[in-house]
């Protein structure tokens, strides 16, 4: 606990831990979102999610070795991410869609792997990164650091989460998503294209890794074999605030974050995730407790 | 009749298979003039690139020792090659190849996959079969607790790749008239065997000098982001942050501590290389201490390539880069090997065994001589900084070219 001592001792390096926590929460929040909309109208649980972000950031990284500034890759890769999430839909997620969840979590988890090699294979084993080129500001005597990275990669989370939303609600496609997820078969009867719903709802899911990926690759680190943590990150998020709650997402993305750089301050950094995970199964019990209070009957 | 065309089909098709099972060679692989050594190496998946490293590594010895008239036993000269496999950079597809290779296709001269993992992998099943195998690429110590008989490396084990540095924080204490027992040391490694052993050496170094360790992090194998320790090393404010993770780890430290502007007297990493700090980061990584197994520019010779350099010019003109230490061991693991079959004489492989155990050799790698256990004790872990974007051999003191540059200047006055 003498970790705990120091945040009493020194409040600033609180600041820091809340600062530096939230902001890279939105990042994750963004993968999430992306995560919720695939779940929530294709009943689909895409475990190939942190590959898709791994891979926005390695076509960033690609972009900006051709000569593209960081910034105006990031658009290009979500653009590229589309195309090739239509794709896969059309090859692989189209034959497992009405299926069983669990058939589609192997298939998801197939994706996944085939994208980690082919990184592999095209991008090669190594560690990069994209310099943005920006710089670092400093609060309170130099002691609180604040990448401007983060505070760029925050705005454009924050931002592309609304742009989506208001796309989902006022949009005659963003309603047609929403129809499908409530009850495809009734989407179809009143004239909706799940088909093309569905392939558009999966593309625009990649397309928000695709963002999330280069916003990744400009902050830490990318390889292709680095995806898992964020498919968890993002599982995580979407299973603490539900469904269809794009605020719930952000909330619970902003919040994830802090936590998590909490509790790998004051526990160690090898408690981090075991961290991360016992809340999570906290937050289900209780959930499932409410749940209990208020049971329904049918008559 | 389809029915019957498939049966017959599939009776062929058993046959056949059965038939090559049973004509497989047995103990053969030194046909004619031809030695065939085994190597199941990483093409795919995340070590691929040190796996490519180890291959070219194990070739350049291979094309130099045939250039050279290649191995004489008993009178009769013969050639050598190695027949590689794709381990995929897995323990288990490792340990499946290993069989493969000598139980197959009848090999009995067995080189090292690329890391530990694998090597891990391999190991049991080379003690199983008793067929020798030399690596190059597998530090953890915990390869040479086991008793293994058959296993034997050139390089040196993962628990003194960094501690080094720690001597070195020992050694600057005493040169400024002060006590190395206030010395204060973070250790931040990533949780997986190769690290800990790192952390496990830097413990017991920073214990005999009587140094606390303050922070002792085991950061996750999934690690993205460093920004939790640096806040704490900020507050602590040790003399030496020491974090291995290899190449991610490596990025991230250098990365970060100049994004964060984490001032620390100095600052021990592993993988500089892999990670291409230097390239990546330029004067972000300056001052930066490098652990390696070898240099190009280190005043090791041998008879097969000459200095350490005119290795490195050899290697540079065949790929075209400069060798990293993963094919400068894996080239010594060759010339060991078969500077041990010359000296046993013979293809038995309890002699050739023996005769690696008795190895006490000079290469441009270094000096090679093996523990009862079969870890390389002879050759020390050299550590570099980057001085002026160059690699400058600092420690230990009998390899420096130049004096370490410590403490690290802070971020506000580079």
């Amino acid at each position: 606990m003498d970790n705990l001592q120091i945040l009493f001792a020194a409040p600033v390096f609180s600041l820091q831990l809340l600062i530096d926590g939230i902001l890279i929460g939105a990042v994750f929040a963004l993968a999430a979102y992306g995560m919720a909309l695939v779940w929530g109208v294709m009943k689909i649980i895409n475990f190939a999610q942190g590959e898709f972000v791994i891979l926005g950031g390695f076509l960033l990284y690609a972009l900006k070795e051709a000569g593209l500034h960081p910034f105006l890759g990031v658009p290009v890769a979500a653009a590229a991410l589309f195309v090739i999430g239509w794709v896969i839909y059309r090859i692989a997620i189209v034959r497992v869609i009405e299926k069983d969840l669990f058939i589609s979590i192997l298939a998801t988890f197939g994706i996944a792997i085939l994208l980690q090699q082919l990184m592999n294979q095209v991008f090669g084993a190594d560690v990069q990164t994209v310099e943005a080129g920006l710089g670092t500001w400093f609060l309170m005597d130099g002691q609180v650091t604040v990448l401007q990275i983060k505070v760029v990669s925050f705005f454009i989370a924050m931002v592309l989460g609304v742009i989506l939303a208001l796309f989902l609600k006022k949009t005659r496609l963003g309603q047609a998503i929403r129809a499908t997820a409530q009850h495809y078969r009734a989407a179809q009867i009143l004239g909706v294209d799940t088909d093309r719903v569905y392939a558009i709802t999966f593309a625009l899911n990649a397309a928000i890794c695709g963002a999330a990926g280069a916003l990744v690759s400009m902050i830490w680190v990318i390889q292709p074999f680095m995806g898992l943590a964020y498919t968890i990150r993002s599982f995580m998020i979407v299973i603490v605030a539900g469904l269809g709650n794009v605020i719930g997402v952000a909330l619970a993305g902003l919040g994830l974050g802090a936590a998590e750089n909490f509790a790998g301050f004051i526990l160690g950094a090898e408690f981090q995730a075991a961290f991360i995970f016992s809340l999570l199964v906290v937050i289900l019990l209780w959930r499932n407790f409410r749940l209990s209070l208020k049971r329904e009957y049918l008559e | 009749m389809h029915r019957n065309m498939k049966i017959t089909f599939l009776l062929f098709a058993m046959v056949a298979a059965f038939g090559l099972i049973l004509a497989g060679p047995a103990w053969a692989k030194v046909e004619g003039d031809m030695i065939t050594f085994g190597a199941a190496v990483s093409f795919t998946g995340k070590y691929s690139t040190n796996g490519k490293h180890t291959k070219n590594g194990y070739d350049l010895a291979v094309k130099r020792l045939n250039e050279m008239g290649g191995v004489e036993v008993a009178g009769k000269h013969y050639k050598i090659e190695v027949k590689y496999y794709d381990d995929e950079s897995t323990p288990a597809r490792a340990g499946q190849l290993a069989d493969r290779l000598i139980k197959q296709d009848g090999i009995k001269f067995i080189l090292g996959p690329y890391g530990s993992g694998p090597t891990k992998g391999m190991a049991p099943i080379t003690e199983k079969y008793q067929v020798p195998m030399v690596e190059a690429n597998g530090a953890s110590r915990a390869l040479f607790n086991k008793g293994y008989r058959y296993l034997f490396a050139v390089l040196t084990t993962s628990e003194q790749y960094l501690t080094a540095s720690v001597d070195l924080l020992a050694e600057q204490y005493l040169a400024a008239g002060k006590d190395p027992q206030d010395a204060k040391i973070a250790v931040a490694v990533e949780n997986d065997p190769f690290s800990m052993d790192i952390r496990a050496g830097i413990l017991d170094d920073a214990q005999t000098h009587g140094m606390r360790v303050v922070i002792d992090d085991k950061l996750p194998k999934e690690l993205t982001d460093m920004t939790v320790t640096l806040t704490k090393v900020k507050a602590l404010k040790p003399d030496l942050l020491v974090v291995s993770g290899h190449s991610k780890g490596a990025a991230l430290a250098v990365r970060q501590t100049a994004q964060m502007k984490v001032d620390v007297d100095m600052l021990a990493i592993t993988h500089c290389e892999a990670a291409d700090v230097k390239g990546k980061f330029g004067a972000d990584a300056e001052y930066t201490l490098c652990a390696t197994q070898w240099a190009p520019t280190m005043s090791y010779k041998d008879e097969w390539f000459g200095s350490a350099g005119d290795y490195a010019k050899r290697f540079e003109e065949e790929y075209g880069y400069v060798p990293p230490y993963q094919a400068a061991e894996s080239s010594a693991a060759v010339l060991v090997y078969v500077n041990a079959i010359q000296r046993a004489g013979s293809f038995d492989k309890e002699k050739v065994r023996d005769a690696i155990a008795a190895t006490d050799m000079e290469t441009f790698y270094g000096r090679v001589d093996f523990d009862d256990t079969g870890k390389n004790i002879a050759k020390p872990m050299v550590l570099r900084q980057i001085q002026n974007g160059e690699y400058v051999p600092v420690a230990p003191s009998q390899f420096a070219a130049e004096k370490v540059i410590y403490p690290r200047p802070k971020w506000k006055d580079r």
